[in-house]
């Protein structure tokens, strides 16, 4: 997982595994409910498709964001006029974001380096000003993207009754959650929370085999050096378009998830801080490696639910056991951590990987794996020394 | 006319933001390479010494009058600011004036800030690539703008223009223009001023001093004067405090033409960074002159009558031209070769 040991395969068989316990791992932590492992599946969906530009290209998008807000304002639209089925929805959200990402990286790959990610930006900021402003019609502007009781939908108009349909596949809820006991503890398996894994599982599958084909050693090789490429006359160009319009469609389709787990799609979705979350994610995780924006995706979105949620109350709980006066300090020290401040806490920890830690939670998880090997390879080493001399003194004698 | 003129000058507060804006940014960038996206947050840090001090300044004092009653029958509560028990008028008239006052203020804590930032977190990241430092001031920028957040939570808080300089003043009339053509809030008028009195304070300093030829002469080839004996390290972090106190200036004298929140920082903090762009990375001329320019051709986008013509067109125009300028003349409108390129 974390070398070159273990196999491809077998990586993607623990992948599956670890996915589809995840209901079961997340309970203890209080983290089991469905709305927030949906979101742990499709922002890793998102963070893949980031990664698979940023980390093999080493382009750094700040436009990320438009893509999500595209595919999310894609779904709802095929909620609304075709049917209430999750599968025409997904496919027009990847084809719409996939067509805006050709034209965006048509432009922006003219340049790179800073130019590049200040023209990404530049059209995301676009994107979201016009959601707001004069696309009102199409994106229902600051109320955001909301499903109607008299929309067409052309396919399910005979079932529509009194109440907003929901999302579904072929009649499967996304919202049925059954509660299961394990030992003890409640397991919400979540229909949704499969459906998106499925696609994770599907988008980890593709990113591996890109990130092992001549294709992907091809991106790699811009971003070690894009001028000697030049130089021998590769066209890069073709390449990192083509990566662009990749990880543009892996966006679509993260917002055309998050529009069938909640059908509405708003502008926030396309700010350039939302960009920048996706930035966190795959950079917290470990850019260039294959589970990195994975985990760095999970942290963040369990970060923010748990962190967020802890008040003045609960952080003062944990000094009671402290006199008076010192859990007082302490508690007005944390407070600032957590909660509303929680943003606190992650541009600190977001500074702290990026000054000592650039490769990501991933590269310090190797350092740890190896400073361990190394401690055991130490004393091989010490007594293939002790042979050495050994036999040294041997052939002296 | 009239008109236009209205709309330049419109332009002109909001042009002359960006542009002190990009030029903090542009003279980090120069001086010491690195692409600084803190530099909005030093700006929104600016906003939040005004609001400080004023708060500090008008600090009331309660005293119970002992003659006049309330309605109930208690003794009636007289606030007073402290400042004016103390000093009488003059202590009025500091209050009033609290913004223009609080640029003494504001000059050494952003330098020092500046300061601080240099030595503490960027000095680390000179030799990594851009992206990282892209990121790390990134992180910064949260971190900064959620500190203020804890402390003045996340509404808008409002400051006042002093009273001689809240109205309006006819600017029609010192064109030669009928009287009421072109109303102008003065206190823009006051900003315009002192963004030029400011950018030209640091284009002079440049220019004009020892210690400026040394730093123009370290952006050009840092190497060189390095081994004249110079130690130009030192140098850059005092114009990486400039840069900052610039920044944070543009910030102080913002706050009675935009209340300020947390987030501040980040809205100008894109469109300072296009600002450079345009302008061409490393040019100081070129941020001032397209700051001002997109300004200026904001305010004109957001005329009715173009926008009969090109709904929208005033919420994008800054975007388009940058992508338009990046893409026909790379190095922006003043840049120099060789600059980022890679």
């Amino acid at each position: 997982m974390f070398g070159s040991k273990i196999s491809d395969t077998t990586t993607l068989i623990l992948f599956v595994i670890v996915v589809a316990l995840i209901p079961l791992l997340a309970a203890p932590l209080g983290a089991g409910y469905p709305a927030l492992m949906q979101f742990f599946a499709i922002f890793g969906i998102l963070a893949i498709g980031f990664n698979i530009l940023f980390g093999l290209t080493g382009y750094l998008s700040f436009g990320h964001a438009a893509f999500l807000g595209v595919g999310s304002y894609s779904a709802v639209w095929m909620f609304k006029l075709l049917s209430m089925n999750v599968i025409p929805a997904l496919i027009l959200s990847i084809l719409i974001a996939g067509v805006f990402a050709l034209i965006i990286g048509f432009v922006s790959l003219r340049r790179s380096g800073i130019y590049f990610s200040i023209l990404t930006l530049a059209f995301a900021q676009m994107s979201y000003k016009l959601a707001y402003s004069v696309l009102t019609p199409i994106t229902n502007g600051e109320t955001g993207l909301q499903l109607a009781l008299d929309d067409p939908r052309i396919l399910d108009s005979a079932r529509t009754s009194g109440q907003l349909p929901t999302p579904n596949l072929f009649g499967l809820d996304m919202n049925a959650t059954r509660v299961v006991d394990v030992l003890g503890l409640e397991v919400q398996l979540n229909f949704g929370y499969f459906f998106s894994a499925a696609f994770l599982v599907l988008a980890f599958w593709i990113a591996m085999r890109i990130f092992r084909s001549p294709f992907g050693l091809m991106l790699k090789a811009v971003k070690t050096n894009q001028n000697r490429l030049n130089y021998t006359g590769v066209n890069t160009r073709p390449y990192t378009l083509a990566a662009f319009v990749i990880s543009g469609m892996y966006a679509g389709l993260a917002g055309g998830l998050l529009a069938c787990m909640d059908p509405l799609a708003g502008a926030e979705r396309m700010v350039w801080t939302a960009s920048g979350e996706i930035v966190l994610m795959t950079i917290l995780g470990g850019a260039g490696t294959l589970l990195g924006p994975i985990i760095g995706a999970t942290v963040i979105k369990f970060a923010e639910a748990k962190l967020s949620k802890f008040n003045e109350g609960v952080v003062h709980g944990w000094f009671d056991f402290l006199p008076d006066g010192l859990a007082d300090v302490l508690t007005w020290v944390v407070a600032k951590f957590v909660g509303d401040g929680w943003h606190l806490t992650l541009g600190l920890v977001f500074m702290l990987v990026v000054t000592f830690l650039p490769g990501g939670l991933v590269e310090g998880a190797r350092r740890i794996g190896g400073y361990l090997g190394r401690r055991g390879q130490k004393e091989d080493l010490e007594q293939l020394g002790s042979n050495v001399q050994g036999g040294k003194t041997t052939a002296a004698e | 006319m009239g008109d236009i003129v209205l709309q330049i000058l419109n332009g002109l507060d909001k042009g002359s933001a960006y542009a002190l804006i990009a030029l903090g940014l542009t003279l980090i960038f120069g001086t010491l390479g690195v692409v600084n996206f803190a530099h909005g947050a030093l700006f929104m840090l600016g906003a939040f010494v005004t609001v400080t001090f004023t708060n500090l300044l008008s600090f009331e004092r309660v005293t119970l009058s002992e003659t006049e009653t309330t309605a109930w029958g208690s003794p009636l509560e007289i606030r007073e600011p402290v400042l004016q028990a103390w000093f009488g008028d003059f202590g009025l008239w500091l209050i009033d004036y609290s913004v223009l006052v609080s640029i003494l203020v504001a000059i050494p804590i952003m330098f020092i800030i500046g300061v601080v930032m240099e030595r503490g977190l960027i000095k680390h990241f000179y030799s990594r690539p851009h992206a990282e430092q892209i990121l790390v001031t990134f992180g910064l920028a949260i971190v900064l703008q959620e500190i203020v957040r804890t402390f003045y939570g996340a509404n808008s808080i409002s400051q006042s223009a002093p009273d001689a300089l809240r109205g309006m003043m006819d600017f029609g009339v010192v064109l030669g223009f009928e009287p009421g053509m072109v109303p102008y809030p003065t206190w823009r008028f006051v900003y315009f001023f002192f963004a030029v009195v400011v950018i030209g304070g640091v284009f002079a300093f440049l220019q004009f001093t020892t210690f400026g030829m040394v730093v123009r002469a370290g952006m050009a080839d840092r190497e060189t004067v390095g081994l004249l004996g110079i130690d130009i390290d030192k140098r850059f972090t005092f114009m990486f405090g400039l840069a900052a106190t610039v920044a944070g200036l543009a910030g102080v004298m913002y706050t009675p033409i935009l209340s300020p929140n947390y987030q501040l920082g980040m809205d100008f903090l894109v469109l300072s960074f296009i600002v450079v762009v345009v302008g061409g990375m490393g040019s100081l001329p070129g941020a001032v002159a397209a700051g001002f320019l997109l300004g200026i051709l904001q305010s004109f986008a957001s005329m009715n009558e173009v926008k009969e013509i090109i709904p929208g067109i005033d919420q994008i125009i800054i975007y388009l031209v940058a992508v338009i300028i990046l893409l026909t003349r790379p190095r922006g409108l003043l840049g120099r070769a060789g600059v980022m390129e890679d």
